[in-house]
């Protein structure tokens, strides 16, 4: 459920877009001095999805964001989110989302409990409601302990989890997430994609900007793909990973000599839609490109058969890199190009 | 948590007019924040403790003796004559210090999170000024002590305390130039640099220290136009006594001039720097 959508009554309808849509962008252009940051992005998210948008630094996914909250004005091209014109009705809108920037958007020196609750006086909340809802933020994010220390003092992952339990203070209808995990460790990473799977649950509607496929697939049900700040892909995430090959096999055979019979077995073997399958002598494995379930049972069962001794055997997803380069044929471009100062500033630290 | 939970209600229900009690509230939430910091970092007082005390000790006993001569009476004369000036320099002294804490402040992701929100955009700045004013008044309440331990002789308490007013409105008026600054510039240090090199000729070549009366003609040209004269000679006036009128109209419109230029400079600046 999506409620932002049902009481808008001042919105502005002049574009066209989805009853259900919660985020719409039509034609939205950004320039820094000669820099495009963003050229012509067109962007839907239905309302109670996530919606991952997937690129690499300066493609202008933190721009994008940036518009979205209303931080920064578009220089042309239209954006509402929940009905209201990111332009024309921020203070509306302003009500009705919540963002995570790439860093902590906590103040460090105040305790956690005090960052809820100024922020509870801020969105408009009495005393009471404030100080209860910061009590209940803080033990839903697992936060009750250090409720009284300086956010200074917590974890990457605890800051994370304040600035999670920060932006859904006014129950907001969309939120912006601007790569949530980028700096922290697998663990606490694992950690704050739960607790965006469990907002998810609630029905909140996220945009998610993500450097990761990994992660766009953790938590997006849907994925826009950004470079140079064009949209170069979108669609469903199983959409976009057929196109982009889905998973990779990595069967390790235990002889080295094996590889290339292997290869040229599984080749030969006629399994329905399978790509044929690449040999990376260096590390001594035949890649195969997979795209369900069935064809890795299939090639796994027909390595078995074949008796071959294999020492590993492993799926990955596609890296940026492979994305990019099965998308447009060539790879993610470098972070060369001479992005924002923030937005530069802010992505260095992701690579 | 339901999905219920997420429906807003009346009172959150979106309006794009913020109402005065509304933008109170939200000042209000912001100088606790600013309050928490000085609990949480006492430290950040010790300028407001140590500048009354360092220039009081200073002027007094290195350059009272030479200067009350001329005044005509040693170094108490000049006791009188520089305390008034020290305390109109109290809300200048903060103001300089504003612009270099808020230009960290502002290039924290917090602020991202402040622009994000549903709040004036003055609220942060407002929220800002109110406590530098009430550091103010501790920097002044420290500077009496001093001052009457030095053997300053308050003769007139409510001209005593309306110089104190006079220095927070040209202090709080000098905030929004450094605000502005301290939102523009690129680092807390060039703030810093550029608030030195702006106040320090200001004050020196001002009647804050020392009489007028001896300097070159070219000097006193200037430091008879320099505000920081007038708001030193009021102060003096509404202390110890003497003309006060005109100097404190000199003041007030400064005060008013700079505040009604530069307050929605800073606002603006802030509202649209990225």
């Amino acid at each position: 459920m999506g409620p932002a959508i049902v009481w808008g009554m001042k919105r502005i309808d002049d574009i066209p877009r989805a009853a259900d849509s919660a985020v719409t962008v039509r034609g939205l252009v950004k320039h820094y001095g000669e820099t495009r940051a963003l050229d012509g992005v067109d962007l839907d998210v239905r309302e109670g999805t996530v919606m991952g948008v997937l690129g690499p630094n300066g493609a202008g996914k933190t721009t994008l964001v940036r518009i979205l909250s209303t931080l920064i004005a578009p220089d042309s091209g239209q954006a509402h989110v929940a009905g209201y014109d990111v332009v024309r009705q921020p203070r509306q809108l302003r009500r009705v989302i919540g963002l995570t920037g790439q860093y902590a958007s906590v103040d460090e020196k105040l305790p956690g409990w005090e960052n809820l609750y100024m922020i509870g006086r801020l969105l408009d909340l009495s005393r009471r409601d404030a100080r209860s809802r910061a009590d209940e933020l803080l033990e839903r994010f697992s936060l009750t302990e250090a409720a009284k220390r300086p956010a200074s003092t917590y974890s990457g992952g605890m800051r994370r989890r304040l600035d999670l339990a920060a932006s859904m203070i006014g129950h907001p209808a969309v939120l912006f997430l601007d790569e949530p995990t980028t700096g922290l460790d697998p663990r606490t990473r694992n950690e704050v994609w739960d607790e965006v799977k469990r907002m998810v649950g609630d029905g909140v509607t996220v945009l998610l900007t993500t450097q990761y496929m990994e992660e766009a697939e953790q938590l997006a049900s849907e994925l826009t793909v950004v470079d140079r700040g064009k949209v170069i892909a979108n669609g469903g995430i199983e959409e976009l990973k057929a196109k982009v090959g889905g998973r990779t096999l990595r069967v390790r055979p235990a002889d080295p000599l094996q590889l290339r019979p292997l290869a040229a077995y599984l080749d030969e073997l006629g399994i329905t839609g399978l790509a044929s399958s690449t040999v990376d002598a260096e590390r001594g494995a035949v890649l195969v490109p997979i795209l369900s379930d069935e064809q890795l049972t299939a090639v796994v069962g027909a390595v078995t058969a074949r008796g071959i001794t294999v020492s590993a055997v492993t799926t990955e997803l596609p890296s940026l890199d492979e994305v990019f380069l099965s998308l447009t044929g060539h790879r993610a471009s470098a972070p060369q190009d001479p992005a924002p100062a923030t937005d530069d500033t802010r992505e260095e630290v992701a690579v | 948590m339901s999905a219920a939970t997420y429906a807003p209600d009346a009172r959150t229900a979106p309006d794009a007019r913020i109402t005065p009690r509304a933008h109170l509230r939200h000042t209000g939430a912001l100088i606790r924040r600013n309050l928490l910091w000085i609990r949480q970092d006492p430290e950040s007082m010790f300028d407001a403790i140590l500048f009354p005390i360092v220039f009081t000790l200073l002027f007094v006993y290195v350059f009272g003796g030479s200067i009350g001569q001329s005044l005509g009476g040693g170094q108490q004369a000049y006791v009188q004559y520089v305390i008034p000036g020290l305390m109109a320099m109290m809300g200048m002294n903060m103001a300089q210090g504003v612009g270099t804490g808020f230009n960290q402040d502002f290039n924290s992701g917090v602020m991202d999170r402040f622009r994000s929100l549903p709040i004036g955009r003055g609220s942060v700045l407002f929220a800002k000024i109110a406590v530098e004013l009430l550091r103010m008044l501790f920097a002044t309440a420290v500077l009496l002590v001093v001052a009457v331990l030095v053997g300053f002789d308050i003769t007139d308490w409510a001209g005593l305390l309306a110089s104190v007013g006079l220095s927070a409105v040209f202090g709080s008026a000098l905030m929004w130039v450094f605000l502005t600054l301290g939102v523009i510039m690129k680092n807390a240090q060039s703030v810093q640099a550029m608030g030195f090199l702006v106040l320090m000729p200001l004050q020196f070549g001002s009647s804050i220290f020392a009489p007028t009366d001896s300097m070159p003609g070219w000097l006193r040209a200037f430091t008879d136009y320099n505000p920081l004269s007038s708001l030193a000679d009021t102060a003096r006036g509404l202390m110890v006594g003497g003309p006060v009128a005109h100097d404190l109209w000199v003041t007030l419109g400064w005060s008013a001039v700079l505040t009604a230029v530069m307050a929605p400079i800073a606002v603006h600046k802030f509202r649209t720097k990225s």
